[in-house]
């Protein structure tokens, strides 16, 4: 007899003319003391599920059919009682914890808040009864912290303080939605843990919610798969990842890449897009296409940057160094790593490299010019051509109030400013096309297209003014694995076609391990290790390289 | 939080030092000034002994600093219309300003923010769509028309309240105050709610879209998992974190309300020192008119300054960075 049955569950969204469902005749049950874990891209109606059982789905969506079942406890007939189940028996922990917590009241008093409503406590049972919580999932000092403000705890530690809210009440039933993916590796391991541990010691049932395979492999019991609001497929964790027999499982499996090798391209089993060669890339016969010399493209020397406050603004970054004395060299027509968690200063060395800031001191060659002392605009524009960029987000990175053509003519014209409109517009069908877009995309909006065809728009922006290095900074964190094998696999093509120098910024060492010939590792601004790619992963030479590859999660662990 | 403290007490010095200069440029840029005091009779060589003793002929900047030494002391100099120093002439007019304001902005504050928690909680109601649609008139109409409007309806066809005026004050000595008599009381309504409406649309406006905002976060919807009581959810969470913007607002708001009270005041004839300014615009008096300017400048500058500091208590996120600013 599970504890947690869905039957049937459909919840649909009522938009004014149709009426979307966002999943569709759910079954799923588990059992007290498993971990079952629910996989699915970005829109499958993974976090939909999640929100249904707790009853607390957003308006206009709705619970269209079917029942969730909680022990003895139907959730939606007596949707009145919400009392008698949210927090008490279920408790939901959310992705992000920044969030989640609300920033003026002080972790003690959402605690005994949450702790007066459900169970029959003094205000000093409940603070007793907190601090005890607290210790319990990891937080040391407890009866200090007790007294804190959410902002005041780590982002971890914030995620513990989450967990605890969500366990005050003895909820026999955890939800927890993307619980690590806003984390960093080490972090996200240590919750993972306190997880597992959590569900051994109070025999709790679990729903892990997430997109990553790697956290499904070494955490859950069971998972169910699922895509666009439906249930693909449903088993035991091992069967599921080493044996899928459905196509979508199947695709979704071979699209994460692999901790333990290098492989050239990534396989993408997927109806629609079958032919997986290389595509045809149209702006070749416009590419100055450079001889690639053994030589260093790139020299970064002792680069330090800090944020200081300056008098009439106060910075939100601290005044600490944010980058302190890195030095390394990127090799033309190679892919150069930097890996490293939030915070250790990977963005802030592309934004120095592009020229977006300005080093606190130190110096940058590009082909043997030092960029960083060039004050004359005209001078630096001929380097701005060479160097180009593509952002994390997709979404904010594209002006939504432009044609994809003229973002993209913007650069072209910027440099070339002479250029006849027939062969703009020529030029901006073929890069196009080289992004594997069609033609009549240059007539559409930004919001027009998904997270991965708007990072092919960006690619091909950045590639409109032919440059040497291609910054790409956190290209594929903003999206799903499948489409991330795709921007990587076409990445690559790029590359070995145009002859690119990529710096490739990274927190993902196993997409790092694919896509890079050499990599460094940064911590709190510092380099720990440059190295080639095969042998950082290896053997690591450094501690904190050894612990993030000790950490990382890894879909291979299924097999042990 | 000393450094904190410091910093923004000199950026609001410094604020402070570039109006005294506009505004001591007006007063001795604008015409001459020797010309606007004395008569048409006065010889040149009068003139030039005036200039003389008047220290009109030093250097700019030790004129400058001697404006910016009296200013502080709240010397202005002598009402070219009314023969009496200004600093007389504002301290006498200022508890009129200050109770209108004080009255208009806590009705403001107190209505606007109640109007914009039920609007924003209630988002579809009918109750709400019409407080909508009648604060936006309060922004759409000049607040003259709204004023004679008011004088129309109250005081000429009800009769029920005066026109014009103060009504009788108390002298106090140090002030004067129209809230002791009745009549005080009541010619205080008119002109109060007048001024009130614009900052109370401002404000419903602000607090809704707060609201709303809030009640979608994240945080809201982990307080509802976790079984907290709606009321507890609306009006302790939601409402406390709403009310952090409306606080910058309402200190700007309150120096936004002494400004514009010139109109006001204008229209209900009310003798605070907006009357006191227009009328010094009519007859060129650039005393009161330099000593006015610093004056709003100086209640801007002092409410941002307070609001800052009160900031730090309200929201624990700016204390940390300041603490963070000071080690």
């Amino acid at each position: 007899m599970s504890f947690l049955k869905i039957n049937n569950l459909s919840v649909d969204y009522q938009m004014r003319k149709e009426t979307v469902y966002a999943a569709k005749n759910i079954n799923i049950e588990v059992n007290k003391g498993e971990i079952l874990g629910l996989v699915g891209e970005s829109g499958s109606g993974k976090s939909t599920v999640g929100n249904a059982i707790i009853n607390l789905i957003d308006e206009p969506g709705k619970v269209s059919g079917g029942s969730v079942i909680l022990g003895d406890l139907n959730i939606h007939k007596n949707s009145e009682s919400l009392v008698n189940y949210r927090g008490n028996k279920i408790g939901l922990i959310f992705q992000d914890p920044q969030t989640s917590l609300n920033p003026i009241l002080t972790v003690g008093e959402q605690l005994i808040e949450t702790i007066q409503t459900h169970l029959q406590l003094s205000k000093e049972e409940a603070k007793n009864k907190s601090i005890n919580l607290l210790k319990e999932v990891g937080i040391k000092d407890a009866e200090k912290r007790f007294n804190n403000y959410p902002h005041q705890f780590s982002g971890g530690m914030r995620q513990r303080v989450v967990i605890s809210l969500a366990l005050c009440c003895e909820p026999e039933l955890l939800i927890a939605d993307e619980p690590t993916t806003a984390l960093d590796v080490s972090i996200q391991s240590q919750i993972l843990e306190l997880i597992k541990r959590l569900t051994k010691e109070r025999n709790l049932a679990v729903i892990l919610i997430t997109h990553d395979m790697g956290v499904i492999a070494e955490t859950t019991d069971r998972v169910a798969v699922m895509k666009s609001g439906d249930l693909v497929e449903i088993g035991i964790t091992k069967e599921i990842l080493t044996n899928p027999q459905k196509n979508y499982t199947k695709s979704l499996v071979s699209s994460v890449p692999p901790t333990n090798k290098k492989i050239s391209r990534f396989v993408i089993i997927e109806n629609e897009n079958k032919n997986d060669k290389p595509n045809n890339i149209k702006i070749l016969n416009r590419w100055q296409k450079r001889e690639i010399k053994t030589q260093d493209l790139v020299q970064v020397k002792n680069l330090d940057k800090s944020f200081d406050d300056n008098f009439f603004t106060e910075n939100s970054k601290n005044s600490i160094m944010a980058v302190n004395d890195v030095s390394f060299e990127i090799k033309e027509g190679e892919t150069f790593g930097l890996v490293g968690e939030s915070g250790s200063g990977k963005s802030t060395i592309a934004k120095m490299i592009v020229n977006l800031f300005k080093p606190s001191s130190g110096d940058i060659y590009f082909d043997k010019v030092c960029i960083t002392k060039i004050k004359q605009k005209s001078e630096l524009m001929k380097f701005r051509k060479q160097i180009q960029m593509i952002f994390q987000d997709p979404y904010s990175s594209l002006n939504g109030r432009l044609k994809v053509k003229d973002i993209i003519a913007e650069p072209i014209k910027l440099h070339n400013p002479l250029i006849s409109n027939s062969d703009l517009n020529r030029y901006i069908f073929d890069l196009l096309e080289s992004v594997e877009l069609i033609q009549k995309s240059a007539d559409r909006y930004p919001h027009e297209f998904s997270g991965g065809q708007r990072q092919r728009i960006s690619i091909a922006r950045a590639l409109a003014t032919q440059p040497r290095l291609l910054v790409c900074d956190e290209p594929t964190s903003a999206l799903d694995v499948s489409i991330q094998a795709q921007i990587l696999n076409l990445l690559k093509d790029l590359q070995e076609q145009l002859n690119l120098t990529i710096l490739f910024i990274s927190h993902d060492l196993p997409v790092v391990r694919q896509m890079c010939d050499r990599i460094g590792v940064l911590k709190d601004g510092k380099l720990c290790e440059v190295t080639n790619t095969e042998d950082l992963f290896l053997k690591p030479q450094n501690e904190y390289t050894k612990e993030l590859l000790r950490l990382m999660p890894k879909i291979e662990s299924i097999y042990n | 939080m000393i450094k904190y403290f410091f910093k923004r007490l000199f950026q609001s010095a410094l604020v402070m030092l570039v109006v005294a200069f506009v505004s001591f440029s007006l007063f001795n840029f604008v015409g001459d000034p020797i010309n606007n005091m004395v008569g048409e009779e006065t010889s040149d060589e009068e003139r030039a002994e005036l200039r003389d003793t008047l220290g009109l002929m030093d250097p700019i900047h030790v004129q400058f600093t001697r404006f910016v030494i009296n200013a502080s002391k709240g010397e202005f100099g002598i009402s070219y219309q009314l023969r009496r120093p200004v600093s007389e002439l504002i301290v006498e007019r200022l508890p009129a300003t200050i109770e209108l304001v004080v009255i208009s902005a806590l009705i403001a504050l107190i209505s606007g923010t109640l109007l914009g928690v039920y609007t924003g909680i209630n988002r579809k109601g009918f109750l709400s769509d019409v407080i909508l649609a009648v604060s936006l008139l309060g922004v759409s109409l000049p607040t003259f028309v709204i004023g004679i409007l008011f004088i129309y309806l109250f005081a000429v066809i009800l009769g029920i309240l005066p026109s014009f005026g103060r009504g009788e004050v108390v002298d106090l000595g140090f002030w004067t105050t129209g809230f002791l008599t009745i009549s005080g009381l009541k010619a205080i309504i008119l002109p109060s709610v007048t001024l009130s409406l614009f900052q109370m649309t401002y404000i419903i406006r602000l607090v809704r879209a707060e609201m709303m905002e809030i009640l979608q976060t994240d945080y809201i919807k982990f307080a509802r998992a976790r079984g907290i009581d709606e009321k507890s959810i609306k009006y302790k969470h939601a409402l406390k974190n709403g009310l952090i913007p409306v606080i910058t607002i309402a200190g700007i708001n309150i120096g936004t309300l002494i400004a514009f009270s010139i109109i006001t005041e204008t229209v209900f004839q009310w003798p605070g020192m907006g009357f006191l300014f227009i009328q010094a615009v009519q007859f060129v008096d650039i005393p009161i008119m330099s000593a006015y300017l610093v004056f709003i400048a100086f209640v801007f500058v002092m409410i941002n300054f307070i609001v800052d500091i009160l900031y730090y208590f309200i929201d624990p996120r700016i204390r940390v960075k300041g603490d963070v600013a000071s080690g």
